[in-house]
């Protein structure tokens, strides 16, 4: 059921990305503990490592990036727990992806309902 | 013999959780959101369901990657809710129904949908938002829970079709419980939003309005799009328009709409909500 075209701006979820991003995703998912998140703020390097990070992966963190994020692998349900221990929701996230600040990123959203 | 009342539809923005707790639903930006539910307060006021079956997607709170049920059914006295990480106040727990869930379980087996069964299940806000919409107050559990979870996360995700006769099959499922029971049915998410990717803030409100027509009227229509097309239609995430068919195949009698509301933006997402009766309910009633 593949389309006869990728996308534009989209990566699909699928088995290559799980496998990929499967240690990322596996750290994100722990910080649905206050503990954890707490811990990874004490030691960015040490929890990463924990978590056997590819240094893709690491590299990724530590930009905070989210595009390259999920070229790593990462799911976006579990990129917005990191995002979150940073402060940043899905509208900051949604302004960092699209290259706009995010004054103008709720704008275009909001454009979509005119 | 249980009956199936209706279908309710909505929109699960986490950030709804969030204006619910600060008491924003006037605030200029979430009225014209919230406006959309006192219409679901009255009728529900005066159907009075005894349980609700919710369908909805989980965001990583009690599936990671590690297993991941295509369809998963609660069966549970009791469902809790946890910390998500990013700040949502957690909810007061939420009754279960087991011996309706079981029932689910073996007629929905029996129908050749192998479900996980999970007697532990920890619900997230794709469950408690919708709920607290409902039913708001935050202690306020006037209805049992049945939680039916369907993977739109990681891909392969069941097809359209698939998900419209999942939710036949727990129609078939309700209707063949021999308590008298009144059912109403949820399916939370969408409609069009993409949080990932450059294509972030996509939302496709052609798309959107022409989901609502079908969802109410004419289900069968969607199940010309495959997940890819749905996924370039709707959003990323858009995808939990599953849910909703997932709803709307349980209402197996006829079917009229009694209300919908449909706002861009909140958050990143077309917020909607749809309300179905199912004829029955009204047969019954004037019988």
């Amino acid at each position: 059921m593949k389309l006869d075209h990728d996308i534009p701006g989209t990566s699909i979820f699928d088995g290559e990305q799980a496998q990929k991003g499967y240690a990322l995703n596996r750290m994100c998912f722990s910080f649905n503990s206050a503990e954890n998140r707490a811990a990874f703020l004490r030691d960015e390097d040490g929890y990463c490592a924990k978590y056997r990070l590819t240094p893709q992966q690491r590299e990724a963190v530590r930009q905070r990036s989210v595009l390259k994020l999920i070229e790593a692998g990462g799911n976006v349900y579990y990129l917005a727990k990191l995002a979150g221990i940073f402060g940043l929701n899905v509208q900051d996230i949604g302004a960092q992806q699209t290259g706009m600040s995010v004054a103008a990123f709720k704008a275009k959203l909001a454009a979509a309902g005119r | 013999m249980a009956r199936i009342v209706g279908g309710i539809a909505t929109t699960h923005v986490p950030s709804i959780g969030n204006a619910i707790a600060k008491g924003w639903q006037n605030d200029p930006y979430w009225k014209p959101f919230f406006d959309g539910f006192p219409p679901a307060h009255q009728w529900l006021a005066r159907v009075k369901p005894d349980v609700v079956v919710v369908a909805y997607n989980d965001h990583g709170l009690n599936f990671f990657l590690d297993k991941m049920p295509t369809f998963a059914v609660g069966a549970a006295a009791e469902y809790k809710n946890a910390d998500e990480g990013w700040g949502l106040p957690v909810s007061q727990p939420y009754p279960g129904d087991a011996a309706l869930s079981w029932h689910l379980v073996e007629s929905l087996v029996a129908d050749e949908f192998d479900v996980t069964v999970c007697q532990e299940m920890l619900v997230d806000h794709a469950f408690t938002i919708p709920l607290s919409l409902l039913w708001p107050g935050a202690d306020n559990r006037p209805v049992r829970t049945v939680p039916v979870v369907v993977n739109t996360v990681q891909h392969p995700l069941p097809s359209i079709a698939r998900c419209l006769k999942f939710g036949r099959a727990i129609g078939r499922a309700i209707e063949s419980y021999d308590r008298d029971l009144k059912v109403l049915v949820v399916g939370t998410g969408g409609l069009s939003h993409q949080l990932d990717g450059t294509r972030a803030g996509f939302i496709n409100k052609e798309f959107d309005q022409l989901c609502l027509d079908k969802i109410a009227n004419d289900p069968d229509a969607l199940t010309r799009y495959s997940i890819p097309e749905l996924v370039e239609l709707a959003g990323s995430q858009g995808v939990e328009l599953l849910n909703w068919v997932v709803m709307r195949g349980a209402l197996t009698g006829r079917v009229t709409k009694l209300h919908s509301n449909y706002h861009i933006p909140i958050s990143n997402t077309a917020s909607a909500m749809l309300m179905l009766e199912n004829a029955a309910v009204a047969v019954r009633q004037a019988a």
